[in-house]
Order: C-alpha cells, then structure tokens, then sequence
C-alpha cells in the first residue's frame, strides 16, 4: 500500500470517525446521565436525513437542508422526551429497551407513511460535488466538510460541557443525578435538555450522511451497532470517550477493512483469504472492543462516579 | 312441516337452484397468492411487482384468462419463515391453487418445496436462484423472471465486447453476491484485478473505492442491491469516479433507484432482461399504461410482474379456466404462449426463461427524467447454466 492510499485510508477512517462521533455524543449522555437505553437513537439519525431531503426538495439548498434537520430532530427530541421517555426513567432498563424499539418500528411506518417505500434524493451544491486532490489522489470534497462539521460540533460540544453552567450541571448529572436534584437543580429540565441536543447530534449526523448513502425507511438499525461499540469502547457518559472511541473505531474499521484482506493473502492462499478477510474485516472493531474492556472495563475514558 | 315453514323453505330452495345454475354458467373465481416483500429494504420492489400485476389484471377488468382472479396480497418481509408460514395459510386455509410475485430469493428457497409438494402452481416473477434451476425443478414451478446469474453473465459478455483487459469486482459478500460475480467470471475472460467482497450490512464503500481506484483497472464490476447500491453510486460520483472508471453493473440502476440517484448515476451501465425503451408493441403499450396508472417509470420487477400475469391470462385462458387439471395448466404455462414486453420468451427444460439480455445505460429522457436506455444485445436466447442438471423433461 502506498503512502498516498493510506492517507486517503485515514481521511474516510476519520470521516467516519466524525459521523459516529455526532451519534455516540448524544446517546452516550442520555445513557450515561439518565441511565435510559436509547434504541432510537438510530431512528432520530433517520429523522435527520429524512427532514434534510425533504427540505431540500422544497428549497434546493444544502444549507437550509442540514439546518432544518438539525431544528426538526432538536424538536423532535424535546417532544419524545416530554411523551415517551420521561415515564421510563424509573423503569427498569429491559423496559426502555422494549419501549424504544416500539419507537424504532413506529417512526419507521411513519416514514414510509409519508415519504415513501423508495429511498429519496439529496443534492449536493456543485462544489462540494467535486474532488480535491490530497497526495496525488482525488478525494471528495463532500467528505473534507463532513470532518469539518464533526470536529466543530466536538469542539462546541467540549466548550458547552467544559465551560458553561448547563455543561457543569451536565457532567454533574453524569457523576451522581441524586445528589444534583437534591441540590435544588431542576434535573428534569437538564435531562430535556439532555435528551433534546442529543437527538439534535443524531439528526445533524443524519443530514450529513444523507449524500452519502441511501435514504430509506430503517437506515438508522445498521449504524447502531457500530454507535454502541463506540459508546461501551469509549466509557457509558463520557462525551471525551466517545470521541477517541468514535475516531479509533471509525479508522481501526476502515484501515483493518482495506490491510487484512491482502495482509491475509500474502500469509495464506488467495481463497482462503478472499473468504476469511471480510470477514475478519467486519469483526475486527468488535475485537478491539473485547480486548479493550479486558484491560480496562470501564472503557477507555470512563466517568468518575463521585 | 309446519305451515308457517314451508314457504321459506320453498323460497330458500327455488333461490338456491337459481343460484346453483347461475354459478353452473361461469367457472369459479380463481384465487391468486400474492407474496413478495412489502416491507423493508425491498419495499419498492414488492410493490412494482405488485403494482403491475394489479394493473394487467384491471387492464382485463379484474380477470385473467377470461376468468375472475381474486389476488390475495400477503408479505414475506424478505424472511423465509415468515414466507412459509403464510404460504401455509394460502394454501391450507385460502385453498389457492397459484401463488406468484416472490421478491427474495431466501424467501423462495424455503416455500419452493412445499408448494411443489402440495401440487401448487408457483411463478416466481423476480427469485430465480440456481438450485431452482438445476436439480431442484419442478413441473409446478416457474420463474418467468431470469435465473440469478444472467444478469451478470450479459455484462461479463459486454465487458469482452468492450475489450476490457483489467476489471476489478465488487460485490456483498453472501451467496448472491458471490453468485454474481461467478456468473460475471464466466463470460468475461479478462484479467481480474481484484475480487472485493464487503460486509452485508456495509455502506460505506469509499475504502474500497479507493483501493481500486490503485490497482488502475480498464473497468469496475459492482453488485449491491437495495441500500447500498444507492450509496455506492452516490460515493462513486463524490470520488470523481464517474468520469475515469467506467462503471459496469447489475441490480444497481434500476427503475427504483435512479429516482433517488438522478444526475449522479448518468452514464452508468447495467444489464438486464427489460428496458422500458425494449422495441415492441406489447412494451410500449405497458409502458404508457403503467406511467398514466401510476406516474412513475416502471422498473424491471414490475415489467417482471406484468409478463408473469400475462403469462397466466394466456394459460388460463388455455385451459378455460379449469386449474383441476394439473397437467394440462401445466403444459399450458410451460408452452408460454404469450406476447411477452420482452419480445420472446420461451421456457427452458427447467422452466426458467430463455430470453434475450440487453446493456442499458442511465441517461436523462426528454421529460428531463432519469431512465435507462438499451446499447447492446450481448446475450440473444441466452439459457442458465444450471439447465442440464435439472432431469425434467
């Protein structure tokens, strides 16, 4: 592989990267601050894509597109936390499960009510239509703002919960919600708020991702598995750990995806690696995740419960 | 008898001997299975199947063969076991004696033998898995799509054509996947510079896109049905690949993907068994009938559908609606003697097409919509492979 390659590699490893990071962020936080298993969190992604090609049919503008997503999934979120999930937060987390995955199957029909069977078209401007040249190789402008938006979403999001009052109350939740209630703070309104920004991630992430994959009814179930790797890698309610999970994740997948097949090839004979290297490939990020809660099973930056 | 009895007793009796002769007169309405996926990531394929079987059989007035059908629509979300449960509930409890549409072939792996074992006519108008074709055939089995592999023999023919040295593969890695690539393998004699198998439930393909792009292939043969056909045209138009790696494909672009593609998938290429622009009277007419009914292009599982219904109306028809005859509705399927949207159609000894296949490329027609639009005939009476393992006469 030569040099060039590998940093194309790394750039769709870091992409990737970002986008599981803008899912992880939310969902870790409600997971982690409110103890609530968020199955739809998937769904919301979905939203998010949904209401970008949407918008953009109506007004032709990326821009508006991703923007309106973001606002429809932070109401979106508001709402399900106001009807849905405040009742559950007692409940046991079997409960959550069953309630959210009757969420997952619920937005599902209403998407495909309203939208659709068939998956829908989103545009790009022209140039972000193009290729940029990085080390002799064409690589997708599309892609370079992706990892823009992702890396300015983290940084707000490090400012919001690192220097800011709701950012101390945030992390304070995270390390012991009683204590903050019993304090005088109203938590339901941080957990709205919680639970709110965090649907509102999964639904930039959603925009984001529309241009490059389909947008279809049930898009958000495959990249759940991949968001709860990165959550339970990075440590249950730290955003911290869920970014370097997010970003180790997004490139061991990809980089292991592309060398083990032909490293598999030169060790064995080309059959044995063409039917052993994908999968290898698709199991590796599930490996790591095992080796890593071996060594430390809180994860790799877990919350200090005070 | 009592007399406040006897005349409802008289009247019941005179009304069902008017009925009974009534009913003497017409043969009964047949009852048709419909099952295919309706829900899921196949959705739009179920339903163009279904969509253009309903308007063949309103084209008729809610007949086929000159006899009234009644089609039981049900929904296999693309899992066997829910497939074979309901086929259980039409044949046990419906009483059909045909079940047709069949989007997965996962689905008709595990309903195709017991529907043959209960002397069930099935027509299959999309699933035509090699198995199927060979040694597991069977008399009251038909698929009037195509067998698996064809669709991807017609664009490794093309690819030879073409005069492709280097050609690299991409496709999911599953059994229909590596099929396919067989299928491509067998008719292309080039040199394979890469065989890339993904992950199913993968997406992203901007990896391996990039890893092709380094070994400098003459062309790229890809096959992703579904949800990740669309993302992999959208990342191979983002990756500037459009413009200097010929893209050659199957089950990518079709009717209900290039909705959602548009400009981005033009001037890729796809074989296939239809086209809407295929030159004949038959097709023409369903193409016009199927955009007024339904304000979209048709795809090729809906011309699927509708030559299958057309393939019934004329064995009905044939045997004057009378399905108790096994042998004879059989030999009338077999004998497809129908103006097919395809031109010619015949069966093969397996009962699975033997048809012309064509090479279409995406382009934009003169309403401005994307379409797909025939270059080439590679491929003319062409037979599966599979054909002489199966032992039927």
């Amino acid at each position: 592989m030569t040099w060039a390659l590998l940093a194309t590699q790394l750039l769709n490893g870091l992409q990737l990267g970002v986008l599981l990071f803008l899912l992880s962020a939310g969902l870790t936080l409600v997971l982690g601050i409110m103890n609530f298993v968020n199955l739809a969190h998937g769904s919301l992604y979905m939203m998010g894509a949904y209401f970008a090609a949407a918008l953009y049919g109506r007004t032709e503008s990326f821009l508006l597109a991703a923007i309106g997503a973001l606002a429809g999934t932070l109401a979106l979120g508001a709402t399900l936390e106001r009807l849905v999930i405040s009742k559950l937060y007692q409940r046991d987390h079997l409960d959550q499960v069953m309630a959210t995955s009757g969420l997952i199957l619920v937005l599902n029909e209403v998407v495909r009510i309203v939208w659709g069977v068939s998956p829908m078209f989103i545009g790009l401007p022209e140039a972000l239509r193009k290729t940029v040249t990085v080390m002799g190789f064409q690589y997708p402008a599309y892609r370079f703002l992706v990892i823009a938006v992702g890396l300015l979403m983290g940084a707000g999001l490090y400012l919001l919960i690192h220097r800011t009052v709701v950012g101390m109350l945030i992390r304070a939740g995270a390390s012991n919600a009683p204590m903050v209630s019993a304090l005088g703070v109203n938590i339901g309104r941080i957990n709205a708020l919680v639970f709110a920004a965090g649907a509102g991630l999964a639904g930039v992430a959603g925009a984001m991702a529309a241009p490059i994959f389909s947008v279809q009814p049930g898009m958000g179930e495959s990249v759940l598995i991949q968001v709860l790797v990165v959550i339970v890698t990075g440590g249950v309610g730290s955003v911290r750990g869920a970014f370097y999970a997010a970003l180790i994740v997004g490139v061991v997948d990809t980089i292991g995806r592309v060398l083990l097949p032909s490293l598999l090839g030169q060790l064995f004979e080309s059959s044995v690696a063409q039917a052993a290297g994908p999968a290898l490939g698709s199991i590796l990020i599930y490996l790591m995740m095992a080796v890593v809660l071996a060594v430390r099973p809180k994860g790799l930056f877990p919350v200090k419960h005070g | 008898m009592k007399l406040e009895r006897i005349r409802p007793t008289v009247a019941a009796a005179l009304l069902s001997l008017c009925l009974g002769s009534a009913l003497a007169q017409a043969p009964a309405p047949i009852r048709i299975g419909f099952l295919a996926t309706f829900s899921g990531a196949l959705a739009p394929l179920g339903r163009d199947q279904y969509d253009a079987f309903m308007l063949a059989v309103e084209q008729r007035g809610g007949r086929l063969g000159g006899v009234q059908v009644q089609v039981l629509k049900e929904d296999d979300q693309f899992k066997p076991e829910v497939g074979t449960q309901l086929v259980q509930k039409l044949i046990e409890r419906d009483n059909v004696p045909i079940i047709t549409g069949i989007t997965g072939s996962n689905v008709l792996m595990a309903i195709a033998k017991p529907i043959a074992e209960k002397q069930v006519f099935l027509i299959s108008t999309n699933a035509g898995p090699s198995p199927l074709a060979g040694a597991q055939c069977s008399p009251y089995q038909f698929v009037a799509s195509w067998q698996a592999d064809v669709i991807a023999e017609v664009v490794g023919k093309y690819a030879a054509d073409k005069g492709y040295k280097r050609v690299a593969l991409m496709a999911p890695n599953y059994q229909g996947g590596k099929d396919i690539l067989a299928g491509f393998k067998r008719l292309f004699k080039g040199e394979i510079v890469g065989e890339i198998y993904t992950p199913l439930q993968q997406l992203d393909f901007s990896a391996e896109l990039a890893q092709v792009t380094a070994s400098k292939p003459d062309a790229l043969f890809a096959f992703y049905p579904g949800a990740g056909g669309v993302g992999f045209v959208r990342q191979y138009q983002q990756a500037g690949l459009l413009k200097t790696l010929p893209l050659l494909t199957t089950g990518i672009i079709d009717g209900t993907t290039l909705p959602a593609l548009r400009e981005s998938a033009l001037g890729i290429v796809a074989g296939h068994v239809w086209g809407p622009d295929l030159d004949n009277t038959a097709n023409r007419q369903f193409v016009q009938a199927f955009e007024a009914r339904y304000d979209r292009i048709p795809s090729n599982f809906a011309a699927q559908a509708y030559d299958g219904a057309l393939l019934l109306d004329s064995a009905i028809s044939t045997v004057k609606g009378n399905l108790s005859d096994k042998i004879a509705f059989a030999a009338a399927l077999k004998s497809a003697d129908f103006k097919s949207i395809r031109g010619k159609f015949q069966f093969g000894r397996n009962n699975f097409p033997v048809q012309d296949l064509f090479i279409f490329e995406a382009v934009k027609d003169a309403k401005g919509r994307m379409t797909m639009k025939s270059i080439a005939a590679p491929l003319k009476n062409h037979a599966d492979m599979y054909a002489a393992q199966c032992l039927m006469k």
